[in-house]
């Protein structure tokens, strides 16, 4: 394995991805919400806007990864590794 | 007699069922370019063997028992064992608990050890050092077999399920993904499937989750849920009329209380022990995800990891097979019935069991949220495939090409020969994918091969390291009679001595016009058939190409063995005479009127071998019950297969030479020496854990008894 190269760890790919996922999903909602679908097309349970709060979690979830996984010098491929640490 | 419920227009058809909208194929598109961009990333960091096969060993342990849970979580598991959820009930949820947790928990604590001290490359390559090139090959060559067939069958279903779900060119479906796989498995071997296995879990959580919480707020809360199981699965499930769906252990003191047909001792003995233990301690797959681990402790405690989270997938899995019975309903407001993909109504007239998850996600999961579903599951069967891949390119590396071919090579010439082998796997897993478009049965056989194989290793294994006297040819031959014993058991219960006669069955052609007559309740009392070309199988009629003179009467029910059979109706697209609308149903026990001039072909069919369907008596002999169903036979079939090996790996090494203590050091329980890895603080420890895991375990058991 390169040792030496910066490495981005697993972490990070997911925090980007699933904030991503849930900005999408979130915008979706929110169109959704504002431009109703006619009654035979909405799913069950259309009214708790479940892809709002749901895209809202994937955010904020994605981010908080983003930012404690950002690539920095010196962490290993698989997430940070402090002296000592069983992983 | 009652006839069966009315499933007009409950499902089925060309009509694909979910709809996917501009954002749900952004997202899907932007997983594969993810997944893509991680395989390129990560080939810079795949350059020597040890890489490219093990990842280095360099994994933590969150990142080893994520890979190990994740591995297990193809989308053929998910949407399988939603499919037994809604088939057995709760019961469904014992292959997460007691079918699993104690075997990670010994594999953590008592195999793994051995596993990583002996630095083997792969399950057959511990059985070479133990026990010689005889089971080491045997093992390799199967298992590269069926990981190959494995990764094929992942394809073929994943293909032949976007087709349904979304009306997807099952070719497309096939290379796109096939591909994606060859390139990223090929640049980053073990690590571009580990890396996707983790993204994979994280994506099937997020694309999963709504599905429980919105489906038990739609039934009204969870007690709601249970009553509506009770009330529906009489109506759905009618051949298990007394069974308690909603119960893990309470309805398992006889056979006749539960929906699987199986007592305690069979869920104990034969999921708790002999398929547990034989399928997470000695599948490769799974064992490879964690012997990569960076040391001994990361390896334990990533296996253990990989036991809590398994304790978390019922709430994806089986919670939906449960709301599966609770709140699908027909139009009308009847409860849904879904029949097994063997059901001649399958497909035509009815959903089948394994629809029950995407049933869900269409029925709760609207634009965005459904391209993550769907998304998930692409990821699942990728992630399938590749896992699948990346073990064939180890095992076929290691245990066949090196010792059988190409003894003396360098660490580059192995390294190739695992990317080209990668990319070979795929394209053989591609032929396997089509072969099974012409075959589509041998998926089933497939399976059951999977099933028995990995009991007879572990039976060989166990025995290997915890008793130094097990000798080699007491491995190979407790190994090899147990397969075989695995397969005949499984020939024993689909043979009919007296022949097997498929339920009598009329299928109405298309374009076929008829008359449908109806009783005070709504439900058919006839069915007239006024012109067309009707499919008659086991119903006597007397030899004619059309009916002539007086109609023809074929009764609701007829004589088939010894007991009253009900004819099965079915009319994928007929034309109704009244209104000239083009209806579809499927129905049971009516009586059907061909007028004259309807044009006839009778098949009348009985085997002595029928895959399909189990011989009752014969079951009762292995699974000591006539109301055993599959499941259950399978179970006990992998208890006695258990027993065959451990008694025949006995036997022959009584009588025969074991190998020198030195050569078995490191190798078997006494004779190891467990690494000191240092001291590390309490909440690091293995054993602590384990326990932890274990008490949540048996919490789990009593509140849901």
């Amino acid at each position: 394995m390169h040792e030496h190269e910066k490495q981005i760890p697993i972490w990070f790919f997911i925090g980007a991805l699933l904030a991503l996922y849930g900005l999408l999903i979130l915008g979706s909602g929110i169109y959704g919400a504002i431009n109703p679908p006619p009654e035979a097309q909405r799913v069950a349970l259309w009214h708790l806007h479940a892809d709002i709060w749901w895209g809202a979690l994937l955010v904020i979830f994605g981010l908080v990864y983003v930012v404690k996984f950002r690539p920095r010098e010196g962490e290993g491929l698989t997430g940070r590794q402090k002296p000592g640490s069983p992983g | 007699m009652a006839c069966s419920p009315f499933f007009a227009l409950a499902g089925g058809g060309s009509s694909s069922l979910l709809r996917l909208s501009f954002i749900d194929l952004v997202i899907i598109v932007i997983y594969f370019g993810i997944v893509l961009g991680i395989g390129f990333y990560l080939k810079r960091f795949a350059s020597t063997g040890e890489d490219f096969f093990l990842a280095g060993r360099k994994m933590t342990a969150w990142i080893a028992g994520l890979s190990f849970i994740s591995a297990n979580l193809s989308s053929l598991e998910t949407m399988g064992w939603s499919a037994m959820a809604y088939q057995y009930g709760m019961l469904g949820a014992h292959a997460y608990l007691i079918g699993a947790i104690p075997a990670i928990l010994f594999l953590a604590i008592v195999m793994m050890p051995f596993y990583y001290i002996c630095k083997t490359h792969s399950v057959p390559g511990y059985l070479k050092l133990r026990y010689g090139e005889g089971p080491r090959s045997i093992a390799g060559i199967s298992f590269s077999f069926l990981t190959i067939m494995v990764s094929g069958a992942s394809m073929f279903a994943m293909a032949k399920i976007l087709n349904l779900l979304l009306g997807w060119n099952m070719d497309v479906s096939i290379w796109v993904s096939s591909i994606t796989v060859a390139i990223y498995v090929a640049l980053g071997g073990l690590l571009s499937a580990v890396f996707n296995e983790v993204l994979q879990y994280f994506l099937i959580w997020a694309g999963s989750l709504l599905i429980p919480i919105l489906g038990i707020i739609h039934a009204g809360g969870w007690g709601r849920m249970l009553e509506r199981i009770q009330q529906n699965a009489p109506i759905i499930h009618p051949t298990v009329q007394n069974a308690d769906f909603t119960s893990l252990w309470r309805n398992l003191g006889s056979f006749d209380t539960n929906p699987m047909g199986i007592d305690w001792f069979g869920m104990v003995f034969g999921l708790g022990l002999a398929v547990s233990f034989g399928y997470w301690c000695t599948d490769f797959l799974q064992v490879q995800r964690v012997i990569v681990a960076k040391d001994l402790r990361s390896a334990q405690n990533g296996t253990i990891i990989g036991a809590f989270l398994k304790m978390l997938v019922p709430i994806i899995v089986t919670i939906p097979g449960l709301l599966g019975l609770a709140v699908l309903l027909n139009p009308d407001g009847s409860p849904m019935v879904l029949v097994p993909e063997s059901d001649p109504r399958a497909g035509i007239t009815h959903r089948t069991f394994n629809d029950v998850l995407p049933l869900l996600m269409g029925q709760y999961l609207g634009p965005g949220l459904l391209g993550l579903g769907v998304t998930a599951m692409i990821a699942g069967f990728m992630s399938g495939m590749a896992g699948n891949i990346s073990a064939f390119a180890t095992v076929w590396t290691y245990d066949v090409y090196k010792p059988l071919i190409k003894k003396d090579a360098d660490d580059r010439h192995y390294l190739t020969m695992g990317r080209w082998s990668s990319i070979v796997g795929i394209l053989i897993s591609i032929g396997t994918a089509y072969l099974l478009f012409l075959f589509s049965n041998i998926l089933e056989y497939l399976q059951v091969l999977v099933f028995f194989f990995i009991v007879p290793l572990f039976g060989a294994i166990l025995l290997g390291m915890l008793w130094k006297r097990a000798t080699p040819a007491g491995g190979f031959w407790g190994f090899l009679s147990a397969i075989v014993v695995s397969i005949a058991m499984w020939a024993y219960v689909h043979t009919f001595p007296d022949g097997w006669r498929p339920q009598p069955k009329v299928t109405l052609s298309e374009g076929a016009v008829v008359s449908l007559e109806k009783g005070a309740d709504g439900k058919f009392a006839r069915i007239v058939v006024e012109s067309g070309r009707v499919d008659l199988v086991n119903v006597p009629v007397a030899a004619q190409t059309a009916v002539q003179g007086a109609p023809l009467d074929i009764p609701a029910v007829l004589k088939q063995g010894s007991g009253d059979v009900p004819v099965q109706v079915l009319a994928p697209a007929v034309v109704l005479a009244d209104t000239r609308q083009t209806s579809k149903f499927g129905v049971e026990g009516v009586p059907v009127v061909l007028k004259p001039g309807v044009a006839l072909q009778s098949t009348s069919i009985s085997k002595t071998f029928a895959p399909a369907a189990f011989n009752p008596a014969h079951a009762k002999v292995i699974a000591r019950s006539e109301k055993a169903k599959p499941m259950a036979v399978n179970m006990y079939s992998a208890w006695w297969s258990f027993v065959v090996c451990v008694s025949v790996t006995f036997l022959v090494s009584l009588f025969t030479k074991p190998k020198p203590d030195a050569e078995l050091k490191d190798l078997v329980m006494g004779l190891t020496t467990m690494p000191d890895e240092g001291p590390c603080p309490w909440y690091q420890k293995p054993i602590l854990w384990a326990g932890v895991v274990a008490v949540v375990l048996v919490a789990v058991n009593i509140i849901f008894w």
